[in-house]
């Protein structure tokens, strides 16, 4: 299958192995990986402060970008949800009902990673080793807006040599939200705080997760405590095998 | 004294108690440093929340009553002018009296000309959010009017001059240990041999309230719901204080706020269902006391409806913002916000906190007036799964916070971000910048509030987008 990779301009800067991780997987399992370069961002980040006029340009990139193609995917859940249930609101929004049709379209034809692989692809081991005890944190646009559900669970307990354990109150926000994390930065630590000794009590050496932004939030609160446990995107773990 | 359970008097005039006097992270950072309340808070949200998800597991049919709870509060909203109308003659027939007050201060004048009427200096009070609303208390309190609650944690609130942190467990921020102090201090007659059991500490408010209830002969309520087809009024509570505040006394005056109507009898029976389980996780509500006008011989003979506006037609006129009118404050979402269970409702400023008040208060009050609140949250999305009439509060969230004034600085910078994305060839550059820049320990403001608890990570040696050009 020809499938067009949305980065994202968090893995694209910052964690490209994610990036790389799902080009790597999807190329394993005899499909093609298409990256179209006008992309840039989604445009969450200004829908989610209260900019839905600024993130419009950005909405129209997104979708003439990905328009022509017939399956999309993301190493996120987060922009997924931006992409599906908020682009055509903010076409709507500006009055531009051909756009807010457009993105429409190009939401339902856009899947999160491990959507993708489940419900898109049909496979659920896609033989990744990855001898490591890990913790997986349901991240909260990927579990209550585009509604993964075990999605990513499933494809971990296939992966060999991996010593999966449950996170305690894992279904509860990390407290990153974006620019939540920098307006009520109280709060947000507060929140990580309690995510952090959660994680630190499975005694896992790895937290995965399918979200870079939220890994960033989590993984910077524990490099600062020099914790002992690092964050992996989850393409990174599927894409690992006993050779790589 | 008069101003025991007042917000801060920084709110527009007339509106009430609906925004603090400081925005909501400076609040928030306060109330973040009590370590009390910080457990306190932890383990009664986590205590309701095992409870209520407990018996909602129980009903294979929630989602379906989700559903319909929504839709018909949906179509309640969409006639609601009818509606209203139909409710006041229905009242007026059986023998209330229906007054309607625009906002907090005319509601306040009404009730305070009510009480005055009866030529009563005290009144018992039911647990009511609309009063709380509109500062009534401390109004009655300025007309020489006592004002005595007598449910049981708001008489912990206000025994303690302190102020509500919770819709539906106001003094939630409160451990046993704290009641027990507050009771010994400010409780007329308790017995100073006092301990924290429960069962004690609630036989002492019984042995006080029983007293007052007895010899006060105005009491005044909120209400759950209204409906409009019969004008029966109706009261949800789990003491039964409710319940003798609503029958012994001789004049009731209840103040509702005009979403709390539904069109017929039987609607009830859907929320009814609702909002034990997702409030209190009780499967069915323990006291429900509805009165349809007065009854000759039987409870008040007289009987007052104030009808009270306070921001809501505003709120109903915005398409996304109306659902929030939707609420029947069960604060279901209250217990599973990851924000609110860890700051505790005062941070709010509000009398209605947590998500649903992150919604409704800064519509109630306009937002340019509670510009914090709509980031109150991580848009976790958790109160929206949690609400039983499925209030889609995140949506609501992020369309106020594209109605709020924003900080100029910030406008710039979005601006900036927008511009630099549209435009491939500065976007691939401010990238090269940003994985030259040096591995920062520490931002310059705004963005030091990332590296005060949390590391940048690492800069890659080359983008994605770089590795895809190369291969």
């Amino acid at each position: 299958m020809r499938i067009a990779l949305f980065v994202t301009c968090l893995a694209d800067t910052l964690f490209p192995a994610a990036a790389k991780a799902t080009v790597q997987l999807l190329e394993r399992l005899g499909h093609e990986v298409v990256f179209p370069p006008e992309q840039t961002c989604c445009g969450q980040m200004h829908v989610n402060t209260g900019y839905q006029k600024a993130a419009l340009p950005l909405v129209r990139r997104h979708v003439r970008t990905f328009e022509d193609h017939d399956v999309i995917v993301a190493p996120s859940g987060s922009c997924v949800g931006s992409i599906r249930h908020q682009h055509a609101m903010v076409a709507r929004g500006a009055g531009d009902h051909g756009l807010e049709r457009a993105a429409q379209a190009v939401g339902e034809r856009t899947y999160e990673l491990s959507e993708l692989l489940v419900d898109v692809l049909k496979i659920e081991d896609v033989g990744a080793y990855y001898p490591h005890r890990v913790t997986y944190h349901p991240t909260c646009h990927s579990l209550r807006m585009i509604r993964v559900g075990d999605k990513p669970l499933r494809l971990l307990r296939n992966v060999r040599g991996i010593d999966l354990v449950d996170l305690p109150a894992a279904e509860q926000c990390c407290g990153f939200g974006g620019t939540f994390a920098l307006k009520n930065a109280d709060t947000s630590t507060a929140m990580l705080a309690d995510k952090m000794q959660h994680i630190k009590d499975t005694g896992a050496e790895v937290c995965t997760a399918g979200d870079a932004s939220c890994l960033m939030h989590i993984g910077g609160g524990l490099n600062r405590l020099d914790a002992g446990v690092r964050t992996v995107h989850l393409a990174e773990i599927l894409a690992a095998t006993e050779e790589s | 004294m008069s101003t025991f359970l007042g917000m801060p008097a920084t709110s527009p005039p007339g509106v009430g108690n609906l925004r603090g006097d400081e925005p909501f992270p400076k609040a928030a950072r306060k109330a973040l440093a009590n370590s009390q309340l910080r457990r306190n808070l932890g383990h009664a949200t986590g205590t309701i929340r095992r409870k209520s998800g407990a018996v909602i597991s129980e009903l294979p049919d929630w989602q379906e009553l989700r559903a319909a709870g929504s839709a018909l509060k949906a179509a309640t909203m969409a006639r609601l002018p009818e509606l209203l109308e139909q409710l006041e003659e229905k009242v007026t027939a059986a023998g209330g009296v229906v007054h309607w007050a625009a906002d907090a201060a005319e509601a306040n004048r009404i009730v305070t000309g009510l009480v005055r009427a009866t030529g009563q200096e005290r009144v018992i009070k039911v647990k009511s959010m609309a009063t709380q609303e509109i500062g009534l208390n401390e109004a009655l309190e300025e007309a020489g009017i006592a004002a005595v609650e007598t449910d049981l944690a708001e008489l912990i609130v206000q025994l303690g001059h302190d102020k509500p942190s919770h819709i539906l467990v106001p003094a939630i921020h409160r451990n046993r240990a704290e009641i027990r102090e507050i009771f010994l201090r400010e409780m007329p007659g308790v017995d100073p041999a006092l301990t924290d059991d429960p069962a004690t500490l609630a036989a002492a408010a019984r042995r006080y309230l029983r007293e007052t209830f007895l010899s006060t002969k105005v009491a005044v309520s909120g209400a759950n719901f209204a409906v409009a087809e019969t004008g029966t009024l109706a009261v949800l509570e789990s003491e039964g204080n409710g319940r003798m505040c609503l029958t012994l006394p001789e004049t009731l005056i209840t103040v509702m706020g005009i979403e709390k109507l539904v069109p017929t009898w039987q609607d009830l029976e859907v929320f009814l269902q609702l909002l034990p389980r997702a409030s209190t996780g009780e499967r069915m509500n323990p006291y429900t006391s509805m009165w349809t006008g007065v009854t000759p011989g039987d409870g008040p003979q007289e009987f007052h409806l104030v009808l009270l506006d306070n921001g809501r037609t505003a709120v109903l006129a915005d398409e996304v913002g109306r659902q929030a009118l939707h609420c029947i404050r069960c604060s279901a979402c209250l217990n599973v916000c990851p924000v609110y269970e860890r700051t505790g409702g005062h941070a709010y400023g509000s009398v209605y906190p947590g998500p649903i008040g992150a919604v409704l208060s800064p519509q109630l009050t306009g937002v340019e007036d509670n510009a914090s609140l709509p980031y109150a949250s991580s848009l976790c999305g958790a109160c929206f799964d949690a609400c039983p009439v499925k209030i889609d509060i995140p949506s609501i969230l992020v369309h106020l916070r594209n109605e709020v004034p924003h900080p100029r600085a910030e406008k710039a910078a979005m601006a900036a971000a927008a511009y630099t994305m549209d435009h491939p060839a500065l976007y691939t550059r401010a990238q090269h910048a940003a994985k030259l820049s040096k591995h920062a320990k520490k931002l310059p403001p705004p963005l030091n509030g990332w590296t005060a608890s949390r590391d940048l990570p690492e800069p890659p040696p080359e983008t994605f987008r770089d590795w895809w050009a190369k291969r």
